[in-house]
């Protein structure tokens, strides 16, 4: 699981699914008329991942052109160690966004988890395990009490995650003690971010995951077929199954390259065990929304809270359980953070971190006004940020400059999504 | 007109607070027929509804469903008897699919997952029993539709679960002139496939386009209840505005008793 391209992911809307039949007659099955499909959509607002995956290969071209070094081994696998723990709040608060709710406190929360984690390791020499999950039930507990006081209670979640985004950089001062700084020395805790997978280990996974994906695609187009439903076209799932490949492919040679400056010092090569991580959580997030029940009422509810109530969806839970997932993915990007940092601070998802990841949600692809979205955005979307980051700092612009060119691309993305939405308005 | 109707209303009273909405209200409706409810706005249509539809308990009076009497309190009990409500604003969602808007909250499941292939077959073989030919695709979003489809999809959703009875609040009010026909031809198939169905509108074409029976409400009251053949346009709009016409409908001031 590396980068994932845009056609891998299963999404209601986008180039996946077939036209369907008409009750009449089957529909055209072919390539052209997934494509023309996909063009209709594009033309009536349903953007999906296109701005994200082009803003992607536009930044990435820019980079490398300008500095070299954009595209070394060390830097492409710095972003994406650099970008994990965004990207893990920013899954979660897809969650949330698909409900047209917010979380400001995401960021704190993930502060709170990781302080947990911290001390139950140092302090109190807790397993890492134990220690793992007792950070991912606190971000729970946070989510729980955030749902229930939007839900049952009825206060705009902006206001109450507001309150919480301040209150938890209170809890995380009050855990370190007035600003100290834990270290964290766990070996298995400090790997996340910073072991790499053996490169054996790395061609293992991908090969696992492409068997995987290419069965399950086969499956379900053969079981459309047999039933005399349109299914995918033959051309268009090789194509998938191929970019799975070959972007893959190149993703893990890339990574698998000798990346260290002295070899002498010590080797630095393979998959960074934080991609898979993040590859798990991209899995699990996709399937609970596209494939289950629960993740078609979070459509549902995101779409029309009334529709949904008539519909005999219990809202108020549904609107809980998205909290409660966005807060245990800020734990997990928390605990990412801790990681890489080697140490838990006052500051640890603090500052921008919040404001990034939901950047990274919204530049993927989802909407702010709920309903449409995907995990696969903030994946995607936190790429964006992470390359505007990091190239612009290869270039030496100041600070300064990066939050600003950020916040715009934040801006665009989000005047496309306000447009995109107006076009596709009812008519 | 021998045979048991699926909804038989005798005696229904509603009360909000002081205000007595429903007086003393009958109203049958009968399998394979179209029923035309009719009446001015405030005469206490939609409360009749979201009494069949047991979003409304009634104070008093008498629920017949195929001839046994039954207590309903609440939309899902209706739809247990099979009853379905199409009500005005559609209650689908914008941004799922044909096939999502209608199972949902009814998903079928094939363990944990979605059984997406099973309910768009499903959706498909009602749609093909309804002769509905203007989506293009089970797959598309339901923003992306016109009214009359959306129209046709939530009529749809009400047929799906082997509904005997689907009543429709004023399916044709926001729609253009093609659209409407496609409708009305819509309602009509409802009924000869078998369906009883409650028709509430307040235009007297489509009224006389597709009813069978065509039942009044005047200030709360049924002022009467009459085949669509024996009465004329005017005829019906008189019980509409004054509760009465000829020798239709209460005899007596509806104010004071009925007759």
């Amino acid at each position: 699981m590396t980068a994932p391209a845009p056609e891998t992911s299963e999404k209601p809307e986008g180039p996946d699914l077939p036209a369907a039949p008409s009750p009449d007659r089957p529909a055209a099955t072919g390539l052209d008329a997934v494509g023309r499909g996909y063009l209709e959509q594009v033309r009536a607002g349903e953007l999906g991942a296109l701005p994200a995956v082009a803003g992607l290969v536009v930044l990435c071209v820019f980079f490398s052109l300008l500095r070299p070094v954009f595209l070394s081994n060390l830097n492409f696998a710095n972003l994406l160690t650099q970008s994990a723990g965004s990207i893990a709040i920013a899954m979660g608060l897809v969650f949330v966004l698909l409900l047209g709710e917010i979380d400001l406190s995401a960021g704190y929360a993930s502060g709170v988890c990781a302080a947990v984690l911290a001390i139950l390791l140092t302090d109190h020499g807790w397993p890492w395990y134990a220690a793992v999950a007792a950070a991912v039930l606190t971000g729970a507990a946070i989510g729980l009490l955030l749902g229930t006081l939007v839900a049952k209670v009825g206060i705009p979640s902006f206001v109450v995650t507001l309150a919480a985004f301040l209150g938890f950089q209170g809890v995380v001062l009050m855990l370190l003690k007035e600003g100290t700084n834990i270290s964290v020395k766990d070996p298995t805790v400090l790997a996340i971010a910073n072991d790499n997978l053996s490169p054996v280990l790395g061609w293992l996974l991908l090969a696992g995951c492409a068997a995987g994906y290419a069965a399950l695609q086969l499956r379900r187009s053969r079981d459309r077929r047999g039933r005399g439903l349109a299914g995918t076209p033959a051309a268009l799932l090789a194509i998938r199954i191929g970019a799975v490949v070959v972007l893959g492919g190149a993703a893990v040679y890339l990574l698998n390259q000798e990346r260290s400056r002295n070899v002498l010092v010590g080797s630095l090569k393979g998959v960074p065990i934080v991609v898979p991580v993040i590859g798990a959580l991209l899995l699990l997030g996709t399937f609970a929304l596209q494939r289950t029940r629960f993740g078609l009422h979070v459509y549902a509810v995101g779409g029309s809270p009334e529709a949904a109530r008539r519909a005999g969806i219990n809202v108020a839970f549904i609107r809980i359980a998205a909290f409660v997932i966005c807060s245990c993915l800020a734990a997990v990007g928390g605990i990412v953070a801790a990681s890489r940092g080697n140490s838990v601070d006052p500051n640890t998802g603090g500052s921008n971190v919040l404001l990034l990841a939901v950047g990274s949600a919204v530049i993927g692809g989802t909407s702010l006004f709920g309903g449409r979205g995907r995990v696969v955005d903030a994946v995607l979307g936190g790429l964006v940020v992470a390359v505007i980051q990091n190239g612009m700092g290869l270039m030496g612009y100041s600070s300064g400059v990066k939050y600003a060119v950020t916040g715009s691309v934040l801006l665009v993305a989000a005047g496309v999504d306000a447009m995109s939405r107006r076009r596709t308005a009812r008519r | 007109m021998a045979e048991t109707p699926i909804l038989e209303l005798r005696g229904i009273d509603k009360s909000f607070g002081p205000v007595q909405v429903l007086h003393d209200v009958a109203l049958s409706a009968y399998a394979g027929q179209v029923t035309a409810l009719v009446g001015d706005n405030g005469a206490g249509k939609s409360t009749l509804v979201k009494c069949i539809g047991g979003i409304h308990p009634i104070d008093a009076g008498s629920y017949l469903f195929e001839g046994r009497p039954v207590q309903v309190h609440s939309p899902r009990e209706a739809a247990a008897l099979g009853v379905e409500i199409v009500y005005q604003d559609l209650a689908l969602c914008d941004n799922l699919d044909i096939v999502q808007n209608m199972f949902l909250g009814r998903e079928k499941l094939r363990g944990l997952v979605l059984d997406d292939s099973t309910m768009e077959e499903m959706a498909a073989a009602t749609l093909r029993s309804l002769s509905v030919r203007t989506v293009k695709s089970l797959r598309q979003k339901v923003s992306s539709l016109s009214g009359g489809q959306r129209q046709t999809v939530a009529i749809a959703k009400a047929v799906l679960w082997n509904s005997k009875l689907v009543v429709l609040d004023e399916p044709t009010a926001a729609l253009g002139v093609a659209q409407t026909a496609q409708v009305l031809e819509l309602v009509r198939r409802l009924a000869d496939n078998g369906l009883a169905v409650v028709l509430i509108s307040h235009n007297m074409n489509d009224v006389f386009a597709v009813s069978d029976r065509i039942a009044a409400l005047y200030l709360g009251r049924m002022a009467a209840q009459v085949k669509a053949t024996d009465v004329t346009h005017a005829q019906v709009v008189e019980l509409i505005t004054s509760g009465r016409s000829g020798d239709l409908g209460p005899q007596t001031n509806p104010h004071g008793a009925a007759a």
